[in-house]
């Protein structure tokens, strides 16, 4: 039945509802200030999620600009580009910048907060004041942790984990490191009160039909992503608070004082350094699983569309996240397991077993791509750089789950390497397919494609070229944050390498900003649905309207829009079948079913 | 098994990049090394080459809309049942040199206590030596060779990390707990070894060598030293003849160690 549905037919009517009871008023209508006041005032999520993205990208390339130097400094063995105290801040705050300002944020502050209620059909967030805060928050803990760069002492010098003791107020005095754990706390904040606003919107903001098994993968991630913030975020807030209270209220929490050395006797009444990192690692591992899921949601999301396939093994998918993020809590010591002071069996094992959820993720998305018709638009690109990138980063991290090879990569660049691998490959190879992918659904209009795949590939050749040498520099024994090495070693010419395509990747996103621009004088109308996309977002206008959705179409199945627009292509039932002409008789409105997986077929 | 097979047969593998280890822990360590890594090359290869298969396969042709199937259970069990299976063998690997890199003899031949602060290393031996570095200057720690070393390890200040690279194996410095772990040395000669855990500035500095001598040596080594720093206590951890300062001005600056031996704390017999 190729024909065309007309839209009155199948429409289902749904009066959007205003997330605090008020009466919505008309779908176009524009509401309230425009221009700079619009951007202040704004409780819409589409706003406040630009923001966030805004705030962020901008964050992100500081932060590379940082890296810049880094390795700069590095290209030379003895270099006197930056002061060893010059060196030690910049890359605390490059860590800190990545991982605290940039990747959560532009996640599940930026993307999720624009998407995820599109996605699920609602009008706004939940709490749409709530959102506000928390990017208010966010902003005001990222314009204090950069205020350090001009206090006196200049910055933190403790690395973005600012491990006790060294985080102290002895050994690191000075207002830089109070406004670091300042911007570290009220981002934190920040991020609890979105991972709320989540929670809220995925639970009671579903438009009918909507059922959890009809949600598209990347709501689905964001969901469990919420639920890691509310259990990770209020731990690294608490451990942040103990520290200020040791720094400024004479407590030892984390301070080894009152021990005393008498010929190697244990002493007593003494702080525990340890703790620090038990608590710091036990929101760090979870947080790795913050700054991951989403991004594989975003992958999620366009690999089905670029290969015109339904999302293979969706229940599969659903389940290994669940799993990543319940083995996420338990896997925290396996970044001390070289304080001697871990059960490293345990955390070993279920370090490893991390790996089988991954593992079905990948296949998942080998799946989809397979029998499909792949086409390789700049989003596609970026994601199967994603692939490439994460499936490195992956098999280096179950090594390094494995102790006895973890005591000699441990805080060598070997580490460097993986990690940077790993979220290289998820903030910045799915972040950025992501905003390829989005980018006309929020603007209305095209990026450039030959651009964005000058950006895509001076972006992967420079990685491999910035990393691979890194792996073997620090199996040579370079450990990390340094800011000069032994010159009779060999490592230079590695780290040349890596200085190489370190700039290489920023002439990549260099490119972006241009595309950015290019698209911001010579706009191309996107249209609507310029991917063919699957999820609801592509069924309303691009840019939406203020609340989103006039109308929806039936819900029946995790790509509503999909199904709307080709409507004789349906999901297969499970299992084998050949090319069955679905019926689109029934409008979807007994979207009430938990299993969605007859109403699926559409029959 | 296959895994099994690799750690048997690992000294004729190449060394994938990692040192072969000079000590019985670091050479356990090794072969695990080589055995995740080909692990990692097979399991690696294998999606990277599926990946790629399925890139250049399925390229987009034509407009059709291909086949809209979503599960295949037969597929989906597998895929989840082989990598439980790996993960069990590479643990089952993991716990079995973990055990030996990690097991600590009752009765070592000599035990060392190590001490890091910022920004360098002490080092006190059984009869009262005590070797301390300085950020200017790497102290060395010598060991005897074919013996169990025991170090306790701790820290005066904040974290530190004992790092010697060719022994495949580190440990932090901390303060509050002592930890301890042995190491026998294989072959005489001089390591290099770093700092690892970021300490503040000159963290990039704090370097130090372990020196590896026969025992006898070694017995010979601790006796003139030790009548050395008795002959004068008010320099206790200063050192006798054969002191290298290495102090360059007022910025510090390193540049290797080998062949450098810094602080030995005192000439070795045959130096």
């Amino acid at each position: 039945m190729t024909d065309v549905i007309e839209p009155t037919a199948t429409q289902l009517d749904v009066q959007p509802r205003g997330p605090d009871g008020h009466e919505p008023h008309g779908a176009h209508e524009d509401h309230g200030p425009t221009g700079i006041l619009k951007w202040l005032t704004s409780t819409d999520h589409k706003v406040i999620g630009l923001s966030y993205m805004i705030t962020s990208i901008v964050i992100f390339y500081l932060s590379g600009i940082m890296a810049m130097f880094l390795r700069l400094q590095l290209a030379s063995p003895h270099s006197s580009l930056l002061s060893f105290s010059q060196y030690n801040s910049l890359f605390t705050m490059h860590g800190a910048l990545m991982l605290y300002l940039f990747a959560g944020p532009f996640a599940f502050g930026g993307l999720a907060n624009y998407i995820v209620p599109l996605q699920v059909g609602a009008p706004d967030m939940a709490f749409p004041r709530l959102n506000a805060l928390s990017y208010w928050l966010y902003l005001t803990g990222s314009i204090t942790m950069l205020m350090g760069f001009f206090v006196a002492g200049g910055a933190a010098q403790f690395g973005w984990v600012f491990y006790a003791p060294l985080s102290s107020a002895t050994y690191s005095p000075g207002a830089g490191p109070d406004v670091f754990l300042m911007g570290i706390a009220l981002t934190g904040f920040s991020a609890i009160f979105t991972g709320v606003n989540l929670c809220g919107t995925i639970f009671y903001l579903r438009a009918p039909g909507m059922t959890m098994f009809r949600m598209p993968i990347f709501t689905w991630n964001m969901l469990v992503t919420a639920i890691l913030i509310l259990i990770a975020f209020p731990v690294l807030t608490a451990a942040v608070v103990m520290l200020f209270c040791d720094r400024h209220f004479g407590t030892h929490i984390y301070t080894a004082v009152g021990c005393h050395f008498v010929n190697g006797l244990p002493m007593h009444s003494c702080g525990s350094p340890l703790l620090f990192q038990n608590l710091f690692w036990f929101f760090g591992h979870p947080e790795v699983y913050i700054l991951a899921l989403p991004f594989f949601g975003i992958v999620t999301e366009i690999l089905p569309v670029f290969s015109r396939r339904p999302v293979f093994g969706y229940k599969g998918m659903v389940f290994a996240t669940m799993a990543i993020a319940a083995l996420s809590t338990g896997v925290w010591a396996h970044h001390m397991f070289t304080t001697g002071a871990v059960l490293l069996p345990f955390f070993s094992f279920l370090s490893l077993l991390i790996a089988v959820p991954t593992g079905i993720k990948f296949f998942n998305w080998i799946g989809t791509m397979w029998h499909g018709q792949l086409s390789f638009k700049t989003p596609m690109l970026f994601s199967l750089g994603f692939l490439f990138a994460f499936l490195m980063g992956g098999v280096t991290g179950i090594m390094l789950a494995s102790p006895p090879i973890d005591f000699f990569t441990h805080d060598t660049y070997f580490v460097v390497a993986h990690f940077h691998q790993v979220l290289f490959g998820t903030a910045v190879f799915a972040g950025f397919a992501g905003v390829y992918y989005w980018y006309p659904k929020m603007f209305g209009r095209m990026l450039r494609d030959g651009l964005g795949k000058a950006h895509f590939w001076l972006t992967f050749i420079g990685f491999w070229i910035t990393f691979t040498p890194q792996y073997i520099v620090g199996l040579l024994g370079m450990p990390r944050r340094v800011a000069s090495y032994p010159s009779n070693l060999g490592w230079q010419s590695y780290n040349i390498v890596s200085t190489v395509g370190a700039f290489m990747i920023a002439s990549g996103f260099a490119v972006l900003l241009y595309n950015f621009y290019i698209s911001w004088r010579k706009p191309i109308p996107a249209g609507d649905n310029p991917w063919d996309g699957h999820t609801l977002e592509w069924f309303t206008t691009s840019p939406p309207p203020h609340h989103n959705y006039t109308h929806l179409p039936p819900i029946r199945s995790e790509r509503p829009t999909w199904d709307y627009n080709h409507p004789e292509h349906l999901t297969l039932p499970h299992g084998r079948g050949a090319h069955t002409n679905g019926h689109n008789g029934k409008n979807g409105k007994n979207g009430k079913g938990g299993n969605g997986k007859k109403a699926e077929v559409g029959v | 098994m296959a895994l099994g097979a690799v750690l048997l047969t690992g000294c004729q593998l190449p060394t994938f990049g990692a040192f072969r280890g000079n000590t019985s822990q670091g050479q356990s360590a090794f072969h695990l090394w080589q055995g995740f890594f080909i692990a990692g090359l097979v399991v690696g290869g294998f999606v990277f080459v599926l990946i790629l298969y399925v890139v250049l396969r399925y390229r987009r042709r034509s407009d059709d809309i291909p086949r809209q199937s979503q599960y295949h259970t037969v597929t989906e069990i597998i895929y989840t049942v082989l990598p439980i299976l790996t993960v069990i063998g590479l643990f089952i690997a993991t716990v079995i040199v973990e055990n030996e890199v990690t097991a600590v003899e009752p009765h070592p031949y000599t035990e060392v206590h190590v001490f890091a602060f910022q920004w360098g290393w002490e080092f006190q031996y059984d009869n009262g030596v005590r070797v301390i570095g300085q950020t200017t200057s790497a102290p060395t720690l010598v060991v005897p060779s074919n013996q169990t070393v025991r170090v306790y390890l701790r820290s005066y200040d904040v974290l530190h990390g004992f790092y010697v690279p060719q022994f495949n194996f580190s440990r932090y410095a901390s303060p509050g707990y002592w930890t301890s772990f042995d190491m026998n040395v294989l072959d005489t000669g001089v390591y290099r070894g770093q700092c690892t855990q970021l300490c503040g500035l000159y963290h990039s500095l704090m370097f130090f060598n372990v020196r590896a001598v026969p025992s006898g040596q070694y017995q010979t080594w601790l006796r003139t030293t030790r009548a050395f720093q008795l002959a004068h206590p008010n320099s206790i951890g200063q050192l006798p003849a054969g002191v290298h300062a290495n102090i360059n001005g007022s910025a510090p600056s390193y540049s290797g160690n080998s062949g450098n031996t810094g602080n030995t704390g005192g000439a070795l017999p045959g130096d």
